[in-house]
């Protein structure tokens, strides 16, 4: 797999620290709802910079959308979100990935567990279902730390049919929102997500804490741990 | 090189006077990680040394803590381009530890919790240029940078320095350790830049 | 240094993939492995990957031990696959 050029051909804040970019990538062959693209960025020196970001738009013609949540002392995410700006040329790698994919043909009852920029992958799930049209019943947990830092706010408003969308706050919650700030713990998951006799397929990413903990609650609950696929989020970094 | 990013210039590299070829400072200490993070009890802790003919020298915490120590003040360089200058450590020498070892070996490989092992001639061991260090800027010093104890071989690249050290075993051959084995230098010396297998 | 609480700083295998895809023609991260060390199966996406250390190197779920390690010069890519008893790959079907 080599480096292909993408065009930055949009650009779209979705919170104060989150912008989405619209990539043409040349020859692009095409996704599946959960991929991730590397991209490199290089300084006029040579020195280059790798990151992997998931793949936020449903399956498109040569046109991909990562979205990138700023850490103020990174080295990728700062230049990501502030200094691109449309038409600038970014080097990526992909399609990566054939494990963490869910396929529209697939029926079976779908669950979503997404903490901060670990949803990313999840909308790219959730459109391809909108997209395809899909009658798989699918439940959303979106583990997010404030109202303003909810991705796709606007979409989600509106969610598909057959997608049911549970939010946990983990640092203040809207007004008026019946419950306290709360992490996702058991409890909400016997709420929000199926039931084991279900027998749902799991997709759950974020953090990396926070995957294992969701992924541990999940088998608690009688989940068979071979339909819980997890994709921690983290440190990609490494500089060559 | 591939395409240039318009206006990216990367986490600022400050170059420095004094620094090996390639490499760029940094204020901060990362944590580079080949494997989860050992937490070892000093309870449960040990230090060996195996001599080429088997002879065992271990030390518990106790022992271990109750050697002369010394105070230094090193710089480190990581492979992965980063030098850190002026860090404060305190730890007990290698001629101490060995002092009382009979040995004709050339050879060291160092190994540690976790399964790390990395390799160097014996004599990058001695001569006060290598500490088992445990105090790092004035406090214990933590998991995550190779706590309870650490190699300290300031003069190769860091990743000679094994976090989470148990022992040293001193051999006639020489046996490529966990990067060494798999494209990094056999001796990875900074200053000449010998970061991969030539 | 990472905020995570839990002090790990491991992703998954699926982390790893775009650098195995510069060496391999098939997805490594669905082929099926075997770990020399405790003889857990499971696909390589599956794993624990540390990817921000001198090289990338990718443990058993089960018991921690090395299945494969990467290291990359600019010049070229070393890949030891010694803790891996096996890699099972399916043909890739058409369409
Ligand atoms: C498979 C995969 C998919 C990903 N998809 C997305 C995505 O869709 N959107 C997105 O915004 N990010 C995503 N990430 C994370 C992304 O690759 C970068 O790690 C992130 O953008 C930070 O890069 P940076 O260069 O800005 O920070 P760096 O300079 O690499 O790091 C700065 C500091 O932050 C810490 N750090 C780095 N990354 C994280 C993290 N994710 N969480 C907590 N601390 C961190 C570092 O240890 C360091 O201390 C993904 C990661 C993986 C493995
Ligand atoms: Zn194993």
């Amino acid at each position: 797999m080599s480096w292909r050029v993408a065009r930055v051909s949009g650009l779209r804040d979705e919170t104060p620290s989150a912008r989405t970019l619209v990539l043409d990538v040349e020859d692009w062959p095409g996704h599946v709802a959960g991929q991730h693209v590397d991209i490199r960025l290089t300084a006029a020196d040579g020195y280059t910079a790798t990151r992997s970001y998931s793949i936020a738009s449903a399956p498109d013609v040569e046109r991909v959308e990562v979205t990138v949540e700023r850490l103020d002392d990174g080295e990728v995410s700062p230049y990501l979100t502030r200094d691109v700006i449309v038409g600038d040329q970014l080097e990526v790698r992909g399609p990566i990935g054939g494990w963490f994919v869910w396929r529209p043909e697939e029926e079976a009852p779908v669950q979503l567990v997404g903490g901060g920029s670990g949803f990313v992958p999840l909308m790219s799930m959730v459109r391809t279902h909108a997209a395809r049209s899909s009658s798989a019943p699918v439940r959303l947990v979106y583990s997010v730390r404030a109202p303003d830092a909810v991705l796709y706010a606007g979409e989600l408003a509106r969610p598909p049919g057959h997608v049911q969308v549970t939010y946990a706050y983990t640092r203040a919650v809207p007004e008026g929102w019946p419950d306290r700030p709360r992490r996702v713990d058991a409890e909400l998951l016997a709420a929000a997500t199926w039931p084991a006799d279900r027998r749902p397929r799991s997709y759950v990413c974020g953090p990396t804490g926070f995957v294992e903990a969701v992924a541990d609650l999940l088998v608690a609950a009688g989940h068979d741990p071979r339909t819980v696929r997890t994709e921690r989020f983290g440190p990609t970094g490494g500089t060559r | 090189m591939g395409l240039i990013s318009r206006g990216f210039t990367g986490r600022r590299r400050e170059g420095a006077e004094d620094l090996p070829p390639g490499q760029y400072l940094t204020h901060d200490f990362p944590v580079l990680a080949a494997g989860p993070t050992q937490r070892v009890p000093t309870d449960d802790w040990k230090f060996t040394i195996t001599t080429e003919t088997g002879a065992r020298h271990e030390w518990d915490w106790a022992a271990f803590t109750a050697l002369p120590r010394d105070e230094v003040t090193v710089d480190l360089h990581c492979v992965t381009r980063w030098s850190k200058l002026h860090t404060d450590w305190e730890g007990v020498s290698l001629d101490t530890l060995l002092a009382d070892v009979e040995t004709s070996a050339h050879y060291a490989l160092v190994e540690s919790y976790g399964g790390y092992t990395t390799n160097l001639p014996l004599e990058d061991l001695t001569d006060g240029q290598a500490w088992v260090a445990f105090r790092y800027d004035g406090e214990d010093l933590d998991p995550e940078h190779g706590g309870p104890a650490r190699l300290l071989v300031p003069h190769l690249y860091l990743w000679k320095s094994a976090k989470w050290v148990r022992g040293i075993t001193l051999s006639d051959h020489d046996e490529p350790g966990f990067w060494e084995s798999v494209g990094y230098h056999n001796y990875g010396d900074p200053w000449r830049e010998q970061r991969y297998w030539e | 240094m990472t905020d995570d609480p839990h002090g790990e700083t491991h992703l998954d295998g699926n982390a790893a993939a775009g650098t195995l895809a510069e060496l391999f023609t098939f997805d490594v991260t669905v082929a099926v492995g075997r770990c020399a060390g405790c003889g857990r199966v499971s696909t390589v996406a599956d794993t624990r990957s540390y990817l921000d250390g001198p090289g990338m190197v990718v443990r058993c779920t089960g018991c921690d031990s090395v299945l494969l390690r990467v290291v990359s010069s600019p010049e070229r890519t070393w890949l030891d696959l010694r803790g891996l008893a096996y890699l099972e790959v399916d043909h890739v079907t058409e369409g």
